[in-house]
């Protein structure tokens, strides 16, 4: 028998999501170990330690462009392009996830098994300090998200997809308030997480029997080959795709978003729209940029189509929605049709675009969010789109900044929302897919309608009884929404550093 | 004096002057009303500076700045002006001080913030400076498309009755227009070689694939029709003119909608020559469409604010065929016409709005007989409207004449046709003013104490200068033209058409 030979690994590359995993590893002794009352300081402080070291790491290993541990994880120009924005935005996020003084408590309910509607939830409601397990499962699911962009074969990829998606299923289930809905969100986004995860895992035995090898590059080396199964190959490649545009909210496979992101509670929603979005898109571009480059006019036309419903989709949907986190999740559909339109042209540009796409949504849809978790009345957050009427006037300060906001999703000018739009758009166009970007026009034009009337809500109603007053929201909630506003306006006025950095990253290891 | 970066001070000039207003507190209104007017008397002071220094017969783009700004994309902000986009830049900075001192009460009895509109106004003219000066495809996007937000929020929040819906569709058309354009805009940066450089674009021209380059010269058309407004696309003027306060219309309709007509002259003739001539005659029926179906409207109209909108559809009309008869007189009235319509318009909506802050309503069946509480008032709307019917002596009419005659020259039927919306022209105006000033007086006038108020010293100043200016261009025109008809000239080349002789070849071959 052979000596077992262990695989050459480079910690160093890998750092980044060591230190994840291993701070949620000790995030979970201090929940058992630190007492109830002194934990949410540590936590939190920990969580955002812990992120700012892998940030730190990802800077480190910038340069670096290799296939480690035995071929399982690629750290090239992507990879750490991606790991840096999921870092950033997961940072904002914990922000969001870590406000408690809005809300007495928090927007988490302090113990999950209490039943709805007893006397031990209703005390709970009143104020009780929040659970603080969401940081370990913020930071689990972070650190699952950053093994997803850099797996470099399908089953490492696979453990990541189970790694980033098991926590997030448990953070839908913990708001504080409609504690019902939530868990109603979680079950069916697990339920039907489970089912993608499934079609996933069988794309993956497929392509196994079709090329002998989960590894990307040897997938690469098969597909070239005309003498293998085609139904293999295009059965695998469509079930694994299937996986992947679930968790990336496409259409056909986007039905739970809207429940989901209505039922969550709102800064998981951010998370889930800034970083799950990244790290689903990283993984899908990777998987078809390296392993399925050889077919690639064959899945072209296919996934041009998945393009056109989901910007069809998620615009005319959003344009019927009356509650402000739905209208979010449809526009966030469509916007991954978007960023789809980029990841078809399938060449160079295409590929920064979308990363610049991604980096540019998520800080929008963060501070979105976290204006949504300040308009509040007695019963928790305001949702419904009536009572955002006349905020204006009440509250012109934040509604100047959602305007802004809402401006960007619609994609004028001097918002981070043209720039990244204009560079999907040309990348695509470039790329000669034309047709996606006259689809991309028509569905902006539609999308702007919903956009409008929450501007036309807010400033030029009348305020009602009904409507909340903002909350003065506390340190980490301005925080957050200061950068991802910030961020929106930087990235429409000055790109450059950031396409810069997007075109120098924008090229895989195989 | 040719080195000082004009343009780019000019732009940036006003949006400082915005943030400064924007944070004045609104208890203050009066410091912030001055302070935006003191900021906007400064911007026209240097837009006269910048005439008198530019050369007329010299450069065709003269004040060039340039500087990076999105390298990947060679997007740079680039601001050049010709005599065309100086002859609107100084329009725009006259417009805007006195539509201020004309909403100096106006915006009081709506209960909004004062600071905010006059920081919104400022805010618009900074865009529309910048849409005039842009030397660069993407930058005049961005002005193009940026410029509507704060006339969304002019006409919504300040506007009078139905001023959401005309809001929200002032929006609406405006972005599907400027979306068509984005289209195109991207379109053109991959075919034309990856940069956004007019001077570059234009030089590329003759490479573009036929085909190509027609879909996206239409791209541009359809966003600057809707802007302007063309017949078919002109539904959304009534209703944002209708609902936005008097002022603010008479810079919409005087100034802002220009940026379509402009955008015509300088993005879609120079850059898709062909496909301009392929398209002119889709053009030529448009506009003579719009030029007697807008006045046929606007004959029909009760309210104020609605018929001076329908009546400057009508002129754009003008201004349509005028571009598209590819002469260089027509292309001449044309420009002149885009000045003389933004002075006598933008009069006539002032002047309106004078009536209506004093009535109250914009209907006409609410006036009557008017003439007898303010005399002064009623006729300054008679000149106004005179000047709009483009009566022989004011500025218009040498406008006219000119877009008339050089069409007619090319295309005879459009220029004989046009000719009848001259005389629809003096049927909407004189019944206009007949039904509002004249005749019996209205029993509600009397009673309404604003109307025993004639014509005040800041009113007077306010229609001081575009009263004299129409009368002053109305005979002596030169020192505007002398700035427009090296750059017209250099357009028309740039299509490809050279003045015909009075031949019937010459026709033949143009018009086919």
């Amino acid at each position: 028998m052979d000596d077992l030979k262990l695989p050459g690994i480079d910690y160093a590359a890998l750092a980044p999501m060591l230190i994840l995993f291993g701070a949620a590893c000790v995030g979970v002794l201090f929940e058992a170990l630190v007492p109830r009352t002194r934990r949410h300081g540590i936590q939190l402080s920990w969580a955002l330690l812990a992120l700012i070291a892998a940030f730190v790491a990802v800077i480190v290993v910038r340069g670096r462009r290799i296939v480690t541990i035995g071929g399982a994880v690629a750290i090239d120009g992507p990879t750490v392009f991606l790991q840096g924005s999921i870092l950033v935005l997961g940072l904002v996020s914990v922000l969001l996830i870590g406000e408690r003084t809005i809300e007495p408590g928090g927007a988490f309910v302090s113990q999950a098994a209490h039943t709805v509607g007893s006397q031990k939830d209703l005390k709970q409601a009143g104020g009780q300090p929040g659970a603080t397990e969401v940081y370990p499962l913020t930071i689990f699911s972070l650190g699952g998200m950053l093994l997803f962009v850099a797996a470099n074969d399908l089953l490492t990829m696979f453990v990541a997809l189970e790694v980033l998606s098991l926590p997030l299923y448990l953070l839908c289930a913990l708001a504080r308030r409609r504690r019902l809905l939530s868990q109603e969100a979680a079950l069916k986004y697990f339920l039907l997480g489970s089912y993608a995860s499934a079609f996933f895992l069988f794309g993956v035995a497929l392509i196994y029997g079709f090329s002998g090898g989960v590894d990307l590059a040897s997938i690469h080396t098969a597909v070239a080959d005309p003498a293998r199964s085609e139904v293999l190959l295009f059965g695998g490649l469509a079930l694994v795709a299937i996986g992947l545009l679930f968790k990336s909210a496409a259409v056909p496979f986007h039905v739970w978003t809207p429940d989901v992101y209505q039922g969550a509670p709102t800064p998981v929603t951010a998370l889930m729209a800034a970083c799950t979005k990244v790290a689903a898109f990283g993984a899908l571009a990777r998987v078809l940029y390296v392993a399925f480059e050889g077919v690639r006019w064959d899945f072209q036309p296919v996934l041009g189509t998945v393009a056109v419903l989901t910007m069809l989709v998620g615009a005319v949907l959003a344009v019927t929605q009356t509650d402000m986190k739905r209208l979010l999740a449809y526009s966030s559909i469509a916007n991954a049709g978007y960023v789809l339109v980029g990841v078809l042209a399938l060449n160079k540009e295409g590929l920064s675009s979308m990363m610049f796409y991604l980096v540019a949504y998520g800080f929008s849809v963060l501070a979105a969010f976290g204006i949504v978790s300040l308009v509040r009345d007695a019963e928790g957050e305001a949702t419904h789109l009536s009572r955002w009427a006349g905020l204006g006037r009440k509250s012109p300060v934040f509604a100047a900044l959602f305007s802004f906001i809402l401006l960007a999703f619609a994609g004028i000018p001097l918002t981070s929302g043209f720039t990244s739009k204009f560079a999907v758009f040309g990348a695509a166009i470039d790329g000669g897919q034309t047709w996606l970007v006259i689809v991309g026009v028509i569905t902006s034009m539609l999308l702007a309608f919903p956009y409008l009337r929450v501007v036309v809500l807010m400033w030029l109603s009348e305020p009602g009884e009904a409507t909340p007053a903002v909350s003065i929201p506390g340190f980490l909630t301005s925080a957050a929404l200061a950068i991802g506003v910030i961020a929106t306006f930087a990235l429409g006025v000055v790109p450059a550093p950031l396409l810069d950095l997007t075109n120098d990253a924008a090229q895989f290891v195989r | 004096m040719k080195d000082f970066p004009f343009l780019s001070i000019l732009t940036l000039l006003p949006l400082v002057g915005a943030a400064v207003v924007a944070f004045i507190p609104r208890t203050r209104a009066g410091l912030a009303k001055t302070v935006a007017l003191a900021w906007s008397v400064v911007v026209l002071a240097l837009s006269i500076v910048m005439w008198v220094a530019f050369e007329a017969g010299g450069d065709r783009f003269q004040f060039r700045e340039s500087y990076q700004w999105i390298p990947t994309w060679d997007a740079r902000f680039t601001f050049a002006t010709d005599g065309i986009a100086l002859v609107m830049l100084v329009l725009i900075a006259l417009l805007v001080p006195l539509v201020m001192l004309a909403s100096w009460h106006d915006v009081d009895e709506t209960q909004r913030s004062v600071p905010t509109y006059f920081a919104l106004l400022l805010a618009l003219e900074c865009t529309m400076i910048g849409v005039f000066a842009a030397a660069d495809v993407f930058l005049f996007y961005v002005f193009f498309e940026v410029m509507l937000v704060p006339m969304y929020f002019i006409i919504g929040s300040f506007g009078g009755q139905r001023r959401q819906y005309a809001a929200v569709k002032f929006f609406l058309y405006s972005l599907v227009g400027g979306l068509f354009m984005l289209a195109a805009v991207i379109g053109l940066w991959v075919v034309g070689g990856h940069t956004f450089d007019w001077q570059a674009l234009t030089d590329a021209s003759g490479s573009f694939n036929t085909n190509t380059a027609r879909w996206l010269f239409l791209g541009f058309f359809v966003a600057f029709a809707v802007k302007a407004p063309f017949f078919p696309f002109h539904t959304w003027l009534p209703d944002a003119g209708g609902a936005a306060p008097a002022p603010a219309a008479a810079l919409l309709v005087g100034v802002l909608d220009k940026v379509g007509t402009f955008g015509i002259l300088r993005y879609c003739l120079p850059i898709f020559p062909e496909a301009s001539r392929w398209f002119a005659p889709a053009a030529l029926v448009l506009g003579v469409i719009g030029i007697l179906y807008a006045a046929l409207l606007a004959v029909g109209q009760n309210d104020l604010k609605r018929l001076v909108s329908y009546t400057s559809i009508a002129h754009f009309g003008f201004i349509g065929i005028g571009i598209f008869a590819f002469t260089t007189q027509a292309g001449t009235g044309s420009v002149l016409y885009m000045v003389n319509h933004g002075l006598a318009t933008g009069l006539l909506f002032l002047v309106v709005g004078m009536f209506v802050s004093r009535r109250g309503s914009a209907l006409v069946s609410d006036f009557g007989g008017a003439g007898r509480m303010v005399p002064v008032l009623a006729g300054l709307l008679f000149f106004a409207g005179l000047a709009s019917l483009a009566l022989p002596g004011t500025a218009p009419f040498i406008s006219e004449f000119l877009v008339l005659i050089g069409t007619f020259t090319n295309h005879k039927v459009y220029a004989v046709i046009a000719t009848a919306g001259i005389i629809l022209a003096a049927a909407y105006v004189l019944w206009m003013v007949q039904r509002t000033t004249q005749g019996t007086l209205n029993p509600a006038l009397s009673e309404t104490p604003a109307m025993q108020r004639d014509i005040t010293l800041r009113e007077k100043v306010v229609v001081a200068p575009l009263v004299l200016l129409l009368l002053l261009l109305g005979f002596y025109p030169k020192p505007v033209t002398d700035v427009i008809n090296p750059a017209v000239q250099a357009t028309m080349q740039d299509v490809g058409t050279t003045d015909p002789v009075p031949s019937a070849v010459a026709n033949g071959r143009v018009a086919r």
